[in-house]
């Protein structure tokens, strides 16, 4: 009997925590599973969305690094594209490509370009004259000198720049309902008074962007052991 | 096999330059020969050499390498067989010592293996610690990372060497501590090698012939050091190789290369001098003694005495001037 | 063909913004003038938030990078900043504190802090030390190597984390009518009053508008360097 007061107590309390749209761990606890459809969709859109973002900035570094003078187009065309406000994006996409996954992702590669870009370039840029030059006297040909040094040594910044753009489009995807997209941002907007739902909502999308950043980081220390190494 | 090495009437004209960086360049470097391209800034000695693997290609005129043309081959290709080593090393910072080595090797399909045993061998052979060969260019202090710059450029066995002012960017004990050594590994391998420097000092202490250019690209004088000092071709290289080349001279030479005259009387307290001290440092010992001579001994036996008059005689018939006696 | 029906919906986003229009529920004037009073809304609120932001981050940053502490607090506020998504920010302000144009005034000056934070510390860190240095030895008490010396040659950098700081502002005010406060936004959040070419119409005004913050703030910021020469390292 007490046991069950006990039960009906805590029940009572936590519905009427959802009641009044308030902060309940319990109901967290316990409904924690209708998270995890719109999680893998937010990380279904965040992936796509940076690996196709840096598959064509990538495409676009090589060029510029070879025809210097396209570097300030680049710039400034990527800059607008990631000025444009994402929402606003998506509207503008829509009567060309409607709504859904496809319009979305067009609007979140579109914002990375600039990010992955110009650590890209200043990536390379960073490669010291004298390795260059000492590569090519050796006998390095010029793909070779760009694989086995050039790329190499742009990796720190390489990486930094897929760090900032995947946490960044982390955020951005929570806007992604916009475009028809799903992802948390849809949750947070199906009840948006409720606290429990807002906050957790947040807290999946905060880990989520510090586990991807925290991956990276780990990729970026096994691929570049010199750059730990102590001067001398 | 070290290789022979002809410049016919190389010249540069850069577009859009006034002047020509070289005018006519035209010199003969035998296989296994250390030649130095020496003089002031603009004078085109580094132009000269990096038109020898093709990181400047000529506007006219040619390079032979054992009688073929530079252009015949494609220029990363002809660049595998030749080492170069630049002012501030350019080691690949993403590599380690050991690594840096390898790189021509690599280029060059050698076996892993054999790639590791050479790449250790060089370590030993440049003089450098073998603890730190697994590390990065960081850790390491600026006459290591030449070392391992010098280290890399003989990694294939290359029939020729290029060096653009190797020891410059480095402190003056560094760079004297790195001088010797080149001194001595220069017997342990036999390659050709051209020397870029602006320092004369460095050209007469590594150079077996000196090409002396001069401002504007043209070849003033090639000789060995001894002739150039000796007999300058002009006011400019006279100028340019200082005015105490008399003193040069002299450390080029050997108390053992001077007659000797009989022991006479001489102070028991007077330290010997060694028949392989340079005359220099000979001349300054006698300067030092009242009557200007001491005796020469050699394995406690005395076989003689120098005086300055005999050193001044030996330079006076060097130079072809009649001896004052 | 997609083409052709996609210009026919510019047009009407067009025509929307420039002339009014009665809305699809019936009963109110949309579009043309009444824009400009969301465009106003949607400005007050931005400015707001950029005045809070400004107010409390540049004097921190400012104070951190001339004490020359917190460096890991200064660029881990930034790195943490990215990775709240700007409708989580709201969403949490809203449920906790209801709606309001203060609150999500304040949300927004939140999102608004990180890399001005983050700017202002590098800013100050990076003017030479030298100059600093010098300063102090002709007698400037701190506050006065802040205001006369510091400062003028960190404002670049300080403006370079305003600039998309303010972007980023405007930007996310279009989601402000989430939470019941009213902004460009509008016809996209109620689409349902505005219509297609209302949402489209105001789509086209707010990337025009964060598009002329760009460029304003990037046009003060190469007002306020005292060395035009110098390059600007990448930051935020």
């Amino acid at each position: 009997m007490i046991v069950a007061q006990f039960e009906i107590r805590d029940d009572f309390r936590e519905r009427s925590c959802v009641a009044d749209n308030g902060f309940c761990p319990n109901w967290i606890a316990d409904n924690l599973d209708r998270y995890w459809a719109p999680l893998g969709e937010h990380v279904y859109l965040t992936l796509v969305a940076v690996a196709i973002g840096f598959v064509i900035a990538a495409a676009l570094a090589l060029v510029a690094h070879r025809h210097r003078r396209l570097v300030g187009p680049i710039v400034n065309v990527t800059g607008i594209l990631y000025t444009i406000p994402s929402v606003a994006a998506f509207f503008l996409l829509l009567p060309l490509t409607g709504r859904g996954r496809t319009t979305a992702l067009i609007a979140l590669v579109a914002y990375t370009l600039l990010i992955l870009f110009r650590n890209m370039i200043d990536g390379l840029d960073s490669v010291p004259e004298e390795s260059r030059d000492a590569g090519r006297g050796m006998g390095l040909t010029r793909r070779q000198l760009l694989w086995r040094v050039e790329i190499p040594l742009a990796l720190p910044a390489i990486l930094a720049g897929l760090r900032v753009a995947s946490t960044t489009t982390v955020g951005l995807v929570a806007l992604a309902f916009f475009a028809g997209a799903g992802g948390l941002g849809e949750q947070i907007n199906a009840d948006l008074a409720f606290k429990s739902n807002v906050v957790i909502c947040s807290v999946l999308c905060v880990v989520l962007a510090a586990t991807l950043d925290g991956l990276i980081l780990l990729v970026q220390r096994a691929l570049t052991p010199w750059t730990r190494a102590v001067s001398a | 096999m070290p290789a022979a090495l002809e410049f016919r009437e190389a010249s540069k004209q850069y577009a859009g330059a006034r002047a020509p960086a070289l005018v006519g360049l035209s010199l003969r470097v035998e296989p296994g020969e250390t030649c130095v391209l020496v003089g002031p800034s603009g004078s085109g000695k580094t132009t000269a050499m990096r038109m020898v693997n093709r990181m400047v290609d000529l506007t006219s005129g040619d390079i032979l390498i054992d009688g073929r043309s530079v252009r015949e081959a494609k220029p990363a290709e002809l660049r595998r067989h030749i080492g170069y080593v630049i002012q501030h090393v350019g080691l690949f910072p993403h590599r380690t010592a050991l690594q840096n080595i390898g790189t021509v090797p690599q280029l060059l399909g050698w076996p892993k293996q054999r790639i590791a045993e050479r790449a250790r061998e060089l370590v030993a052979l440049v003089g450098l610690e073998p603890e730190l060969a697994d590390r990065y260019p960081a850790q390491l202090s600026g006459g290591q990372r030449q070392r391992v710059g010098v280290a890399r450029a003989l990694a294939a066995d290359p029939p020729l060497m290029l060096m653009d002012e190797p020891f410059g960017a480095l402190d003056p004990i560094t760079r004297d501590r790195l001088q010797d050594e080149f001194e001595r590994l220069k017997e342990r391998v036999s390659t050709t090698i051209v020397f870029v420097t602006h320092d004369i000092d460095e050209a007469i202490r590594l150079g077996d012939r000196i090409a002396v250019l001069r401002q504007g690209g043209e070849l003033a004088q090639y000789a060995t050091p001894g002739e150039l000092l000796l007999r300058p071709a002009d006011a400019f290289v006279e100028e340019f190789v200082g005015p105490d080349r008399s003193l040069k001279r002299l450390a080029l030479l050997q108390v053992s290369d001077v007659e000797l005259e009989p022991v006479g009387a001489v102070a028991s307290s007077d330290t010997p001098l060694s028949p392989a001290t340079s005359l220099r440092d000979a001349l300054a010992a006698l300067l030092q003694e009242p009557e200007g001579r001491l005796p020469v001994a050699e394995g406690g036996q005395v076989l003689g005495c120098l005086t300055v008059d005999a050193v001044h005689a030996k330079l006076r018939r060097e130079a072809g001037a009649p001896s004052r006696g | 063909m997609i083409l052709g029906s996609a210009l026919s919906d510019f047009g009407d986003a067009i025509e929307f913004i420039f002339v009014a229009q009665e809305s699809r529920a019936g009963g109110s004037e949309v579009g043309g003038t009444q824009l400009l009073g969301l465009l106003w809304d949607h400005l007050a609120l931005s400015a707001a938030a950029m005045a809070i932001g400004i107010a409390v981050a540049v004097p921190i940053g400012v104070w951190l990078g001339h004490t020359r502490r917190g460096t890991f607090f200064a660029v881990g506020v930034a790195n943490v900043g990215r990775a709240v998504p700007s409708i989580a920010l709201i969403a949490i302000f809203f449920a906790f504190l209801g709606t309001g144009f203060v609150n999500i005034a304040l949300a927004l000056a939140l999102l608004a802090i990180p890399p001005i934070l983050a700017n202002a510390y590098v800013g100050i860190r990076q003017v030479e030390p030298e100059a600093v240095d010098a300063a102090r030895g002709m007698g400037m008490t701190g506050l006065q190597v802040v205001r006369r010396v510091e400062l003028p040659l960190a404002l670049p950098l300080v403006m370079g984390g305003i600039r998309p700081s303010a972007v980023n502002v405007v930007a996310t005010a279009t989601i402000a009518p989430l939470a019941g406060v009213s902004s460009l936004g509008d016809p996209i959040i109620s689409f349902s009053v505005y219509g297609d070419a209302g949402r489209l119409g105001a789509s086209i005004v707010v990337a025009a508008l964060a598009v002329a913050t760009e460029v304003t703030f990037g046009l003060a910021q190469r007002w306020a360097d005292p060395l035009p020469s110098q390059r600007r390292p990448v930051p935020a």
